[in-house]
C-alpha cells in the first residue's frame, strides 16, 4: 500500500475518522492496530521480524531499568557504609551487566538487518573473488524477505535501547505502546527515525479535534503529494531515459541527469516525509523534521545538517562519539600524538569515527558498492574541507564576503553541484561506470548537444518542462520565504479565509490535474522505501 | 579552568568562551569540535567524558563543560 495509492488514501481517511469519533483512550491503541493492519497488508510474514525486535526490545529495556533501579536501591541502603572505591565498583560491575544486555539486544536486531538485507551482497562478492581466483565453483544466492521499512524501523528501535541503557529515557512498560513506536505506520517506511523521548508523548497522549492543526496537516500532506505526484515522478521520466543509456547520453546530459536527479530525490524525499509529518500532524502527533532547506547550505557539513536531519543524529550520536571517545580511541590519539605529534594524534578520533559513519551510512542506504562508495566519498570531501578549513578564514579575513549575497549564492550553487554530483553513485549501475560517466561529463561536453529536440528525447514534452520549471521557482520561492519568514502555513493561515481554501483546493487541483501519472498510478514507489 | 580555556581558544580563537552559552546551540562548535575537546580533556585531566555525556547542556559553555569534568572526576 504505497503512500501514493488510492488505497491508502482511504486507510487514512479510514483511520482519521475513527480517531477522532472514538473515545479518546482509543486513541493509540488505533493507531497500533492500523500499523499493523498496514503492516500486515504489505506482507503477513513481516509482522514477525517487527514484533521480534519489538519484543526484544522490551525485555531488554525492563531488564536494563530493573538494574538500575536494582542498583539505585543498594547505594541508598549501603549509603552509610560503602567507600566512594566501592561504589565506584559497584556501578561498574552494573554497567558491565547493562552493557552484556545492550549488546545481545542490538546483536540480534541489526544480526537480523544483517542477514536479510546483506547475506547477497556478501555471496556476491564472494563469488567475485572466486571467480577472481580462477575457480569455477560459485554460491547461490539465497532468496530472503527484506521486510519494508526495517532499516528505519530498526535504527529507531536500537535508538531507544540505547538511550534506555544510557538513562535518558526510561523503559516504556507497556508492551503495547511500545510496538506503536516502533511500529507507528505514517514512518515506518521511510523515517524520520525518531526519538522515544520526542515522539512518545504527543503518541500516547489524547488528542481532541483541533482545526488549525488538522487544516495545518493537511496542507503539508497535499504539499507532499504535490512534490512527489507532479515533480519527482514527472522528471523520472527523463532521469530514468538518461541513466540507463549511458553510451547515448554523455558529455552535457550527465550534467542535466545528475541536476535533474537532484530534484528528484528532493522532491520524492522531501514529499514523502511531508506526507509522513502531515499525516501525523492532522492527528495532534508531532514528528521531528527530517529536512531544513538542504539546498539552501553553503557548504557539506551545513548539508548534512539539514538533509535526513534524524538519520545524521542517530549516525552522530550512536556511531561517532561512541566510537571516538571510547577508551580504546583515546588510548591510540594519546599513542598517535606521542608518536606523530599533536597535529595527527589529535586527528585520529575525528577521522577514524567519521570513516565508521560514512561507511554505515553507505551501506546503510543499499547493500551495493555504489552506495559504500558514495558514503566515502562524502567522507573524503568532508574531510577535505575540514582540512582547507583555515584557507577559507585567512580567504575570509582578507576578503570581506561573508556577507554578501551573491558569495553565499555562489556558495550554494557550488555544494548543490557538489552534493549532486556524489548522488551520481545512486544512479548508475556500477562504480566504475559512474566514476566514467563524471569525467565524460567534462570531456564530452557539448553546449549544441543540448538542444530543444535532445530534450525532448527525454520522455517530456514541452509542457511537462514549462510545468517542471514553474514547479522549481515555487520549491525555491517557499524555502526562501521559510528560511527568511518562518511557517508558510503560518502566513496562510493569518490570509483571509477565501484565501486558506484558495491555496487548498488549488493544491488539490495541482496534485489531480498535473500529477505524473495520477494519484492512484503506482508508477514508482518512493526511493527511500527501498533503503 | 584556565587549562579549559586554552584548550577551547586553541581550537576557537575568535570566540570569548568566558561569556558565550550557546556554543552548541548557535553551532559554533561542532561535532569535530567536541570530539577533540573531549581528547584534550582526556590529556589534561585525565578524564573520560562518555557519549551519553555529549549533550547540548554540557558543551553550551566553558563553565558547563568544567562543571561535566569536576563531576566526573568525583565519580
Amino acid at each position: 500500500m504505497l503512500f501514493t495509492s488510492y488505497s491508502f488514501i482511504g486507510f487514512i481517511g479510514i483511520v482519521f475518522l475513527l480517531y477522532y469519533t472514538l473515545p479518546r483512550s482509543w486513541q493509540w491503541p488505533l493507531l497500533l492496530a492500523a500499523s499493523y493492519v498496514f503492516y500486515f497488508i504489505a506482507s503477513p510474514s513481516y509482522l514477525i521480524f517487527i514484533g521480534a525486535t519489538t519484543v526484544s526490545a522490551y525485555v531488554v529495556s525492563l531488564r536494563l531499568d530493573a538494574l538500575k533501579e536494582e542498583q539505585d536501591a543498594y547505594i541508598k541502603a549501603n549509603k552509610g557504609t560503602l567507600t566512594r572505591e566501592e561504589k565506584k565498583a559497584y556501578k561498574a560491575s552494573v554497567k558491565a551487566r547493562q552493557w552484556k544486555w545492550l549488546l545481545l539486544c542490538l546483536l540480534f536486531n541489526l544480526g537480523i538487518l544483517a542477514v536479510l538485507k546483506y547475506t547477497n551482497f556478501v555471496i556476491a562478492n564472494f563469488n567475485g573473488i572466486l571467480s577472481a581466483f580462477g575457480s569455477g565453483g560459485q554460491i547461490s544466492f539465497v532468496d530472503l524477505v527484506l521486510p519494508m521499512g526495517i532499516s528505519f524501523y530498526t535504527f529507531q528501535t536500537m535508538g531507544y535501547i540505547i538511550d534506555v541503557y544510557r538513562g535518558t529515557s526510561r523503559a516504556e512498560k507497556n508492551l503495547f505502546r511500545l510496538a506503536l513506536f516502533v511500529s507507528f505506520f505514517p514512518q515506518l517506511v521511510q523515517g524520520p527515525i525518531s526519538r522515544y523521548h520526542d515522539l512518545a508523548r504527543s503518541l500516547y497522549e489524547r488528542h481532541d479535534f483541533n482545526t488549525k492543526t488538522v487544516s495545518y496537516g493537511l496542507y503539508r500532506i497535499l504539499w507532499g503529494y504535490f512534490k512527489k505526484a507532479v515533480v519527482a515522478d514527472r522528471i523520472l521520466t527523463a532521469v530514468n531515459t538518461i541513466i540507463q543509456d549511458p553510451d547515448t547520453y554523455q558529455g552535457g546530459f550527465v550534467f542535466v541527469g545528475m541536476m535533474f536527479y537532484a530534484l528528484e530525490l528532493y522532491a520524492d524525499f522531501t514529499g514523502g516525509i511531508d506526507i509522513t509529518i502531515g499525516i501525523a500532524e492532522t492527528m495532534g502527533i508531532t514528528v521531528t523534521e527530517n529536512f531544513q532547506r538542504p539546498y539552501l547550505s553553503k557548504n557539506i557539513k551545513e548539508y548534512w545538517n539539514r538533509w535526513h536531519i534524524t538519520m545524521g543524529t542517530w549516525f552522530t550520536d550512536y556511531i561517532f562519539y561512541p566510537i571516538s571517545v571510547c577508551k580504546p580511541m583515546l588510548r591510540l590519539s594519546r599513542f598517535s600524538r606521542a608518536r606523530f605529534g599533536d597535529i595527527i594524534g589529535k586527528r585520529v578520533p575525528v577521522y577514524l569515527s567519521s570513516f565508521a559513519v560514512w561507511f554505515t551510512t553507505g551501506i546503510w542506504h543499499g547493500a551495493s558498492w555504489n552506495f559504500i562508495v558514495w558514503g566515502l566519498m562524502n567522507f573524503v570531501v568532508i574531510m577535505i574541507s575540514q582540512e582547507c578549513e583555515p584557507l577559507y578564514q585567512k580567504f575570509h579575513n582578507k576578503f570581506d564576503v561573508k556577507e554578501n549575497k551573491w558569495y553565499g549564492f555562489i556558495e550554494i550553487i557550488r555544494t548543490i553541484f557538489l552534493m549532486s554530483s556524489l548522488r551520481m553513485f545512486d544512479c548508475y549501475r556500477d562504480v566504475p561506470l559512474t566514476f566514467r560517466m563524471f569525467g565524460n561529463m567534462f570531456t564530452h561536453f557539448r553546449l549544441r548537444d543540448l538542444n530543444a529536440e535532445a530534450f525532448l528525447g527525454l520522455g517530456l514534452t514541452g509542457a511537462d518542462y514549462v510545468l517542471l520549471f514553474v514547479c522549481l521557482i515555487l520549491l525555491v520561492s517557499v524555502s526562501l520565504i521559510q528560511e527568511k519568514k518562518g511557517s508558510v502555513r503560518d502566513l496562510i493561515y493569518a490570509a483571509p479565509e477565501l484565501c486558506r481554501y484558495a491555496v487548498f483546493f488549488l493544491l488539490i487541483l495541482a496534485v489531480v490535474i498535473f500529477g505524473a501519472y495520477g494519484i492512484g498510478f503506482d508508477q514508482s514507489q518512493f526511493i527511500y522505501n527501498q533503503f | 579552568m584556565d587549562a579549559l580555556l586554552e584548550i577551547l581558544t586553541n581550537l576557537h580563537p575568535e570566540v570569548d568562551f568566558e561569556t558565550c552559552s550557546t556554543l552548541v546551540d548557535d553551532k559554533i562548535i561542532d561535532s569535530f569540535d567536541i570530539v577533540t575537546i573531549i581528547s584534550e580533556i582526556n590529556e589534561e585531566y585525565d578524564v573520560v567524558i562518555p557519549a551519553e555525556e555529549i549533550v547540548p547542556d554540557n558543551f553550551n559553555s566553558a563553565q558547563a563543560l568544567y562543571q561535566l569534568i569536576q563531576r566526573l572526576e568525583d565519580e
